[in-house]
């Protein structure tokens, strides 16, 4: 075994990540069909889901490692890179497009210098596009970690990245 | 007539106290004192038909539950609302939770089910805290758990968040994913109501299907089915985003029509410009041209007209608006979400999207519209689930309805090509 081994610490869940866990697996007729919950907690703890978690789920779910990946990388909410502390998801489906969300796609990647499924220098904004967010009444949208925010423009957009610089 | 929508913009109405001043859970108590075949056969004559978007009729769905299987029972609501153009069950779940806990508990008591799971797409955050504590203040006024109002029927509600999946929005990949799976779709035959949730007897049924049973409960199956047009009882919420002046969510009879919803109710165009195209279903249902929108908003009338109600997402295009770069949107869209299991979908959607990509950016190849439309028509009944279709029809549409469009790219590509003379002189 190498230094790096031996020195890089496996990830634990909090002790209030665990009792939430008992709560999840309470919820459910078999263990597997928490699966999805729990990532979802392992990401809000960890910030996203690295090949140490996905080990750490699969002991959590007696399940196979390579069956948590297949999971983790089919659905897009989990994040297998790291994230900025702002993740911004801008809608790029129909009803936004027709209401100008390639023109504020540009806008958002020369605000903060950045393409999309890139993170700032700072760490503070990771850009991504994502498909319909069903607030197409109030198209243009996007999502900043667990908020949707709509009637999206340039001057709203200024005024939430200014806030959260 | 206001129905699912009555109390949206009451203040507080998600709470219980709210609720219950607006005649909240007194349907459920109600149907306490029916039989559950009663409660059925009220479903079946209201005509009430899922809403989600496959109009399949609800109280049919339910009966298709096998009698003699010892398993038990689930109830599983599609709250995982994905369709483009779709926003409508966003509005039940932040505004009346506890309409939709009522119908939960009318239809858990009609299907004899202890166990409800709300599958919630993974972004609506919001909605599934709303949610957790409407069932947090159900359960603590006794209205859930091991009594349902006294009554000795135990029944739990459980908060299930999606990862972001499009496809999860179809009932059996919605299983999977509920089972902990990646979320692919299951061959039919058998259907949930047979084998379903770990293989148990299932009913899926969307957020606004199941929020309309307390009213079917309220008014009696006859009088809801009147207030719709033939087949297709009662009312629905209908989502217009796009170019009309007030885009939003109208509850309205079924069989309202389509060009009473954009004109009068969506507040109709903007100033100077002109209808070009009706996407009225969400997304996957195929487009409509102006002279086709004079039609009533049903199941049935939709499908005559060689569209569907499906999702009642209306998208409204105007002349300012680029069809075949729209195409090229949904295309990308289908491409994105189509999970790999069936190689016609999977590798069809990839080609349509990339042939409408290359379009919009270099100009189109004369072959382009007859090479889409065999893609679409080879995905077409070759996939398990109805994505493919979905993802197919909009191009067959788009391109027969609207075929001017196409041609202007195919001419200004086939002018941008260099001529074969002169590849051969730079060879």
């Amino acid at each position: 075994m190498n230094n790096a081994e031996t020195t890089t610490s496996k990830p634990e869940f909090s002790a209030a990540a665990q009792e939430e866990l008992e709560t999840i697996f309470s919820r459910y007729p078999d263990r597997r069909s928490a699966m999805l919950m729990v990532l979802h907690l392992a990401q809000r703890e960890f910030g996203y889901i690295s090949p140490g978690v996905e080990e750490l789920v699969a002991e959590v779910m007696e399940r196979p490692v390579t069956e948590i990946h297949g999971v983790v990388t089919f659905y897009t909410m989990y994040n297998t890179k790291p994230v900025g502390k702002y993740h911004i998801q801008l809608c790029r489906n129909i009803s936004c497009w027709i209401k100008n969300a390639p023109g504020l796609l540009e806008y958002l990647k020369s605000r903060l210098g950045i393409d999309v499924g890139q993170t700032t220098s700072d760490g503070k904004f990771t850009l991504s596009e994502v498909e319909c967010l069903a607030h197409c009444e109030n198209a243009p949208t996007m999502q900043i970690n667990d908020d949707i925010i709509c009637d999206l423009t340039k001057e709203k957009i200024d005024r939430l990245i200014d806030e959260l610089k | 007539m206001k129905l699912v929508s009555k109390n949206f913009d009451v203040p507080d109405s998600h709470k219980l106290a709210v609720c219950e001043q607006n005649g909240g859970y007194t349907r459920i108590r109600k149907a306490l004192e029916m039989e559950p075949q009663t409660i059925i056969d009220e479903v079946i004559a209201a005509n009430l038909r899922g809403l989600g978007g496959a109009g399949f009729p609800a109280g049919r769905k339910w009966s298709f539950l096998p009698k003699d299987n010892p398993k038990p029972r689930y109830l599983v609501v599609n709250a995982d609302e994905g369709e483009p153009g779709t926003c409508k069950d966003k509005y039940i779940m932040t505004n009346d939770p506890h309409l939709l806990l009522e119908g939960i508990m009318i239809a858990s008591w009609a299907i004899n089910s202890h166990t409800c799971f709300i599958y919630i797409r993974g972004e609506y955050v919001k909605q599934a805290k709303i949610l957790e504590a409407a069932i947090a203040e159900a359960k603590a006024a006794g209205y859930l758990g091991d009594k349902m109002f006294g009554k000795d029927f135990p029944l739990e509600v459980v908060v299930h968040r999606g990862a972001g999946a499009y496809i999860c929005g179809e009932e059996t990949s919605l299983l999977n994913s509920l089972e902990g799976k990646r979320g692919w779709p299951r061959l039919k035959p058998p259907f949930p109501a047979v084998e379903g949730y770990l293989a148990c007897p299932t009913i899926v049924n969307n957020v606004e299907t199941i929020s309309y049973v307390p009213w079917v409960i309220e008014l009696g199956g006859e009088k809801f089915a009147s207030l719709g047009s033939e087949r297709n009882g009662g009312m629905r919420l209908y989502s217009v985003s796009g170019c009309v002046k007030k885009p939003g969510v109208y509850e309205l009879p079924l069989g309202t029509n389509l060009k009473d919803i954009i004109f009068e109710h969506a507040g109709g165009l903007f100033e100077g410009r002109r209808l070009k195209a009706v996407i009225p279903g969400g997304s996957s249902s195929p487009v409509l041209t102006p002279d086709e929108i004079d039609l009533p908003m049903d199941f049935d009338s939709l499908a005559a007209a060689g569209s569907m109600l499906g999702s009642a997402g209306i998208i409204v295009l105007d002349d300012t608006i680029n069809l075949v770069e729209a195409l090229a949107v949904l295309a990308r869209f289908y491409a994105h979400e189509s999970c790999g299991q069936c190689t016609p979908c999977r590798e069809g959607t990839g080609w349509m999207r990339k042939i409408l990509d290359r379009i919009v950016a270099e100009g189109g190849r004369s072959v382009d519209p007859a090479n889409l439309e065999r893609i679409a028509k080879n995905i077409i009944g070759n996939s398990i689930c109805p994505l493919g279709e979905a993802a197919s029809l909009p191009v067959i549409g788009f391109a027969a309805k609207f075929p001017e469009e196409f041609a202007e790219y195919v001419a200004r590509g086939e002018t941008a090509k260099p001529s074969t003379t002169a590849v051969a002189a730079v060879i």
